[in-house]
């Protein structure tokens, strides 16, 4: 798998990132570096401790990583999950956003997982 | 080989460890990086390194503190003035924006972000305040230097005239502020006066001495409410020459160019533009631009403040007036000057703190260097501060030592890493009063009397010693802290932290005090030594020279027959039986210890009436027997009573009181050393008994 290949596959956008950072070596290194990154254990944490005012922090940080790096997915439900969060708040969206925001980190990372692999581990 | 020291340093404080590396990536080849996990640390990196920092890319969603928390931190401490800080954040939302450029920031970056675009941003930015940043190094020092040498003793002088004068202590520094506004106009105007911005501030700052000639004014004319006669304005107008004269009398500083400027502003600064004023009636441009301007500003101050005689006009009226030459005529150049300058006066006026006018004459030397590219010496000396950087933390890695430095404002502790590592503690803690992991370690008390001590310290000996327990990692171990209190040199200076270290000294101390329990004990019975009983005895005299004490020496009776008859070990066991008796026999204070041999000695100290205590003690030491042997103890008594209370005295008296128990055959009792009105002047009356069988029995000796 290209690294091209993995961006389609999480439903980021490979082309704007390499427009940003105009280097395929840089990208690859952070898009490696995100399955490190503990923005989203630090959310779960948060999130199952109804500690809504770190779980913003947590969100925004995704919201942050995934927009400089193009994954447009994860970034679009990490944006409307910290939204939701702002102040705080336990919004009624939270819940549900939470959910596809999970859901968008597992696709994510499965497939930075199988570039990781198709690159040589 | 590259050296760091050669790359400029750029702090990233975001919370995100994937956005700083990207960032770090991007400009990690061209300059050294800094990083922080959120505001707090970069406060603190900034409180380290200070103006070292080139730039800051700051991040707003942060936890402990956020982003703007930090740049309100870079306000309160003015670092935001020396530093740019480029904000980036996904953040888009218009208020925080505008927020951020409130408070000072240069640029903002708005993710995702461009590779190049924040490269390029962040070059900039940096180039445009790296010389400003270098000027500013190296007339601060300048500034400094001259400052400390010409400001005080203006500042005296002329509040001394206007002490006298009765006029409110702001005539002269609006004189200086209106002084230095007009000449600046009037260079931008004119070369001809071939004003450099150094002529400006001396000129500027000589203005304050305009006045000190009415030092020699009588006080009646000087604040007298009404007109002046003819006769006291003849004697008022001398002031100007007076003033000049004290100035060239003055027996050092003739060459100094504030010397020379005062002394034309304080002889000419009554001539008038048409040659009509005093004393010397000089025209036009005979008269120093000094003393013109200097005028001029006397005058507008003069007419803008209430004086006794007038009430103060406004300043539109008080231009106006001097516009249309009913104040005396003036260069029409200045006049022109004034013109362009008028609108600014009164809010210079209102701002004029000694603060900003330091500001502005920073600025102001800040642009003449920058004209004559003369950054050697700032150059130098960032170099020589890197250079004593690198030694400091080069060798403070070798050492196995905890090294700290606190600087009070912000309130900020430093360690060196090894430090940190071995008290458990991050290297940067702000707020360390208030941290949790700080006061585990030194308990408040300890903490607040070595704070008593530094602040009680002086410039000229500002070290101090401190021993106190540490608690590290659940264990209390003795530290010997030396600390270096910082003060400022300003008058009165002021403390402003502390560098030192703590050595844990917990091994060695235990070791001194079991030598020194080793050596003040005796091994056997347990009992303080000889030594050691006369040094805490000689303590004792001293620390309460009007007591009264008694020195008893005592003696085992047959001691030697125990010995011959049980051998030694047994011997030693009946010691070591009296040892205890003697000490269940005294009291808490009491000192008894084990002369040498069979021979004991208790010291006490006594109220009212010693024999009962005395009696007391010995019919508990002797009497009795230890298995066969039977406890009889030959005693003397020497009380400061009637012998001097020094140690060797007593202890002499009480063994010769011995010595007569002893001698006269009467073992099993115990004597006072007493002195007799006698011939012989001292003599002993040996005392007895005990169980009080045999009271009264006497013996006698002279001492030789």
């Amino acid at each position: 798998m290209t690294l091209k290949e993995c961006y389609a596959a999480m439903g980021g956008n490979y082309d704007e990132v390499m427009g940003r950072l105009r280097s395929e070596r840089l990208v690859q290194k952070f898009v490696l570096k995100f399955l490190d990154d503990g923005s989203f254990d630090l959310l779960c944490r948060s999130m199952e401790g109804a500690d809504y005012e770190e779980a913003f922090r947590a969100a925004h940080t995704i919201k942050g990583v995934c927009s400089n790096l193009a994954f447009n997915e994860l970034l679009d439900s990490g944006s409307q999950l910290t939204e939701a969060l702002r102040g705080g708040n336990c919004g009624p969206e939270v819940e549900r956003l939470y959910e596809q925001v999970k859901a968008d980190y597992a696709r994510t990372v499965q497939a930075i997982r199988a570039f990781q692999e198709g690159a040589g581990g | 080989m590259e050296r760091m020291a050669d790359k400029q340093k750029i702090l990233i404080v975001d919370d995100s460890e994937m956005n700083r590396s990207i960032l770090a990536d991007m400009l990690g080849e061209e300059y050294e990086i800094l990083e922080a996990e959120n505001g707090s640390e970069g406060v603190a990196m900034l409180n380290k390194y200070n103006t070292e920092i080139s730039l800051v890319l700051l991040d707003i969603v942060m936890p402990v503190m956020d982003g703007f928390g930090v740049l309100t931190m870079m306000n309160k401490y003015r670092w935001i003035n020396e530093i740019p800080v480029i904000m980036i954040s996904a953040e888009r939302g218009s208020s925080h924006v505008e927020r951020a450029f409130e408070l000072g920031i240069t640029d903002f970056i708005s993710r995702p972000f461009d590779a190049l675009i924040v490269h390029r941003r962040v070059v900039n930015t940096i180039l445009l305040y790296a010389k400003q940043k270098k000027l500013t190094a190296m007339v601060a020092e300048q500034i400094y230097e001259k400052e400390q040498r010409s400001s005080l003793m203006i500042d005296i002088l002329s509040h001394i005239v206007e002490f006298r004068n009765g006029e409110s202590g702001l005539h002269v520094r609006h004189v200086h502020t209106i002084t230095e506004l007009l000449l600046t106009v009037l260079v931008q105007r004119t070369d001809r006066y071939h004003l450099s911005q150094t002529d400006i501030s001396v000129i500027s700052t000589a203005s304050a001495l305009h006045d000190i000639g009415k030092i020699a004014i009588p006080e009646e004319i000087l604040n007298k409410p009404g007109r002046f006669t003819k006769e006291e304005f003849e004697i008022m107008k001398t002031h100007s020459m007076v003033g000049a004269e004290m100035l060239k009398g003055l027996p050092i500083y003739q060459d100094e160019p504030l010397v020379k400027a005062a002394y034309e502003i304080c002889r000419w600064h009554h001539e008038r533009w048409d040659g009509r004023g005093y004393p010397d009636g000089l025209k036009g441009d005979e008269i120093p631009i000094s003393a013109q301007m200097v005028a001029l500003a006397d005058v507008y101050d003069a007419l803008t403040s209430e004086r006794v005689y007038k009430p103060a006009f406004s300043h539109s009226q008080a231009v106006q007036m001097i516009l249309n030459g009913e104040c005396g005529t003036f260069n029409p150049l200045l006049m022109d000057c004034l013109r362009d300058c008028a609108d600014d006066i009164p809010q210079e006026l209102g701002n004029d703190t000694a603060e900003r006018r330091n500001q502005r004459e920073m600025q102001n030397v800040a642009r003449e260097l920058h004209k004559h590219e003369e950054l050697t010496a700032s150059e130098r000396t960032l170099e020589l501060l890197e250079h004593e950087r690198m030694k400091y933390s080069f060798f403070a890695s070798l050492t196995k030592e905890t090294q700290f430095e606190y600087t009070l404002n912000p309130p900020c502790l430093m360690l060196n890493s090894w430090g940190a590592e071995k008290l458990g503690l991050p290297e940067i803690i702000m707020d360390p009063y208030q941290d949790a992991q700080v006061q585990a370690i030194m308990v408040a008390s300890e903490r607040d009397s070595l704070a008593d001590a530094l602040h009680s310290t002086t410039p000229g000996s500002p070290v101090v010693q401190y021993d106190c327990k540490l608690t590290l990692a659940g264990e209390e171990r003795w530290h010997r802290i030396v600390a270096r209190a910082s003060w400022s040199s300003e008058e009165p200076p002021r403390y402003s932290g502390c560098i030192g270290k703590a050595i844990d000294v917990h091994n060695s101390r235990i070791q001194m005090e079991n030598l020194e329990r080793q050596a003040s004990h005796d091994a056997l019975t347990g009992l303080v030594n000889r030594d050691y009983a006369k040094k805490r005895i000689i303590e004792r005299l001293q620390d309460r020279p009007g007591g009264r004490y008694a020195l008893a020496i005592l003696d085992l009776d047959y001691f030697k027959s125990a010995n011959d008859t049980y051998g030694h070990m047994f011997g030693d066991e009946v010691l070591k039986f009296l040892a205890d008796r003697i000490r269940h026999s005294i009291r808490g204070g009491d000192i008894a210890a084990r002369v040498g041999g069979d021979e004991f000695l208790i010291f006490l100290e006594y109220k009212d009436e010693l024999e009962s205590t005395i009696e007391g003690v010995y019919s508990r030491v002797s009497g009795g027997v230890y298995q066969d042997f039977a406890i009889s103890v030959s005693m003397g008594v020497a009380s400061t009573d009637i012998v001097e209370a020094e140690y060797d005295a007593l202890f002499r008296c009480a063994d010769q009181a011995l010595y007569v128990v002893k001698k006269s055959g009467n073992k099993g009792h115990y004597a006072y050393y007493q002195k007799e009105h006698g011939a012989m002047g001292q003599a002993i009356s040996a005392v007895s008994p005990i169980d009080g069988s045999e009271a009264g029995e006497e013996a006698a000796c002279e001492e030789e």
